[in-house]
């Protein structure tokens, strides 16, 4: 087994093929897509290859040591940041083509016109332990 | 074997064990160890016979002489190691007979102890749940999506905090409530339900201590649950208070939670609890979202204000300025409030809304849904933003 994280972007991936923004769908459009999301997800549960998923909010803070005795610095959010994430799940599953096959699975959630949003997600194998046996 | 049963006697047990000598830390793992083997099922001990068969007796005292037995038992055990056979021969011969009543206010202690001030907000809710409420540590890890690795850590932690804390010594109803509601707040995930366990606790707080902000929380949690059915769309979304359909209310709940309130505003004590249980006991009471008396809830607003002088109450008091007196009114309350708060853009859009601006509303529901603090909420006000997106494109 192997696990490997799925990437979403809000910004920073190549535009998908369906790409209007989210308070542009209708209603039932964002249920649509929000029920694919969870049917995926519990789908994956089942078959035993789920880990976990989380969401991010859109703006953080870059934060950083500022020497002994000195509160940290704080800095941004950063309009001009060329990559921002939005979420994750990561999957633990047998082979690089499984994993492959579901993020093309994931990219395939409605969105406006209830159409297929093809959007990019990044596909990111863990670096895993070492295994028991090497010679 | 009646696990709510046998969490519900936990911190009298425990209670038991550190009058029997055993200092609080080793005494609530001795507890939590009896407690993991009885939810697995697999009672073992001297007197499992009798709890399984009380079916003639009384359960509650065979299932605390048990509990009291088997948790004994295993702090002996885990003694063992680190204690003097001599010390603990002198242990198991001053074991009393198990099962006799403790006194009243154990538990109370418990709660104090628990909540002391000493402990992180979220340590001392851990320790609460578990010392208290008996929950495993499985059961809090899962609760609040945590490792269990990392949740004990956090236990024991608190336990050494708490360490010199004298057991006797009476502690603050006010801290405890805070720990309580902030259970409560935390909804439920995993498979144990922390509201109802949060009500479960203020209501066994509130059968040992005489104070009208207990009665408040208490009467603001049931009914706040009593909502909770209707809060939720079949698709999982959420459906703002006006659009519940209040047939699925529980009635039960609210009328408690009513007369609970009504017992407790009586005594002429206000609190912060009372207040806001009075502003959701006028929602419920409202048999639809048009006849609620949004007048009333502005002057509890300003008690609350009074109370608290929390920005976020006065987020609230704005909201219902605008339903009492049109959301111009409304509008203008929320202009005098910083508006980095919370929730303050998702305000502004509702308000805009009801002014029939619905281009600015959009726009705020989309730049409110980009700030929500979770997805529930993000997902509604994007739903909110594509719905005016939608009617104004038609």
């Amino acid at each position: 087994m192997a696990k490997y994280l799925l990437l979403k972007h809000y910004r920073g991936a190549p535009a998908p093929a369906n790409c209007v923004p989210m308070d542009r769908w209708t209603p039932k459009e964002i249920s649509a897509h929000v029920q694919y999301m969870q049917d995926f997800a519990a789908r994956l549960e089942k078959t035993g290859e789920f880990v976990d998923a989380q969401a991010l909010a859109p703006e953080g803070t870059w934060v950083r040591y500022d020497g002994e005795g000195r509160p940290p610095v704080t800095d941004g959010p950063f309009a001009e940041t060329k990559d921002l994430i939005a979420g994750w799940m990561v999957i633990d599953v047998d082979s690089h083509e499984r994993a492959v096959e579901l993020a093309g699975e994931l990219s395939a959630a409605p969105g406006a016109g209830g159409e297929p949003i093809h959007e990019w997600l990044e596909l990111r194998p863990f670096l895993s332990a070492p295994p028991t046996i090497t010679e | 074997m009646d696990e709510a049963l046998l969490r519900s006697l936990t911190p009298g047990v425990i209670a038991v064990l550190v009058r029997r000598g055993a200092d609080f830390a080793a005494a609530e793992d001795a507890v939590q160890d009896a407690l993991v083997e009885a939810v697995r099922g697999r009672p073992s001990g001297p007197s499992a016979g009798p709890l399984l068969r009380s079916a003639g007796g009384d359960p509650v005292r065979d299932a605390k002489g048990w509990l009291v037995t088997v948790a004994w038992r295993k702090f002996l055990d885990a003694t063992r190691a680190d204690v003097a056979r001599r010390r603990r021969e002198d242990l198991v011969d001053a074991e009393p007979e198990p099962g006799r009543a403790p006194e009243a206010d154990d538990t109370l202690q418990l709660y104090f102890l628990c909540a002391h001030p000493s402990l992180t907000p979220a340590s001392a809710v851990a320790l609460t749940l578990r010392a208290v409420g008996g929950l495993t540590t499985r059961q809090i890890a899962q609760a609040y999506l945590v490792p269990e690795a990392t949740m004990a850590q956090r236990i024991s932690r608190a336990k050494r905090t708490v360490s010199g804390v004298r057991f006797d010594r009476p502690g603050d109803v006010a801290t405890v409530l805070r720990v309580l509601y902030l259970v409560f707040n935390e909804g439920y995930s995993g498979d144990v339900d922390l509201a109802a366990e949060a009500i479960r606790l203020t209501r066994q707080l509130s059968a040992r201590v005489d104070h009208p902000e207990v009665a408040g929380l208490l009467a603001l949690m049931l009914l706040h649950h009593a909502r909770r059915a209707a809060r939720t769309a079949p698709d999982g979304s959420l459906v703002p208070l006006g659009e519940q359909d209040r047939g699925r209310w529980d009635t039960e709940a609210i009328a408690e939670g009513v007369a609970i309130l009504q017992g407790a505003l009586a005594r002429d004590r206000l609190g912060e609890f009372q207040a806001q249980a009075a502003v959701a006991a006028l929602h419920a009471d409202a048999p639809t979202a048009e006849e609620t008396d949004w007048v009333q809830i502005v002057e509890w607003y300003d008690e609350l204000v009074g109370l608290t002088g929390s920005p976020v109450v006065r987020l609230n008091r704005a909201v219902a300025v605008g339903e009492a007196d049109g959301p111009r009114a409304g509008l203008a309350a929320l202009a005098e409030l910083d508006d980095s708060l919370p929730r303050h853009t998702a305000v502004a859009a509702y308000l805009h809304e009801r002014d029939g601006d619905l281009e600015t509303a959009a726009r705020l529901y989309a730049e409110a849904a980009h700030k929500a603090p979770d997805l529930a909420e993000r997902d509604h006000l994007t739903r909110r933003a594509a719905r005016l997106n939608t009617r104004r494109r038609h």
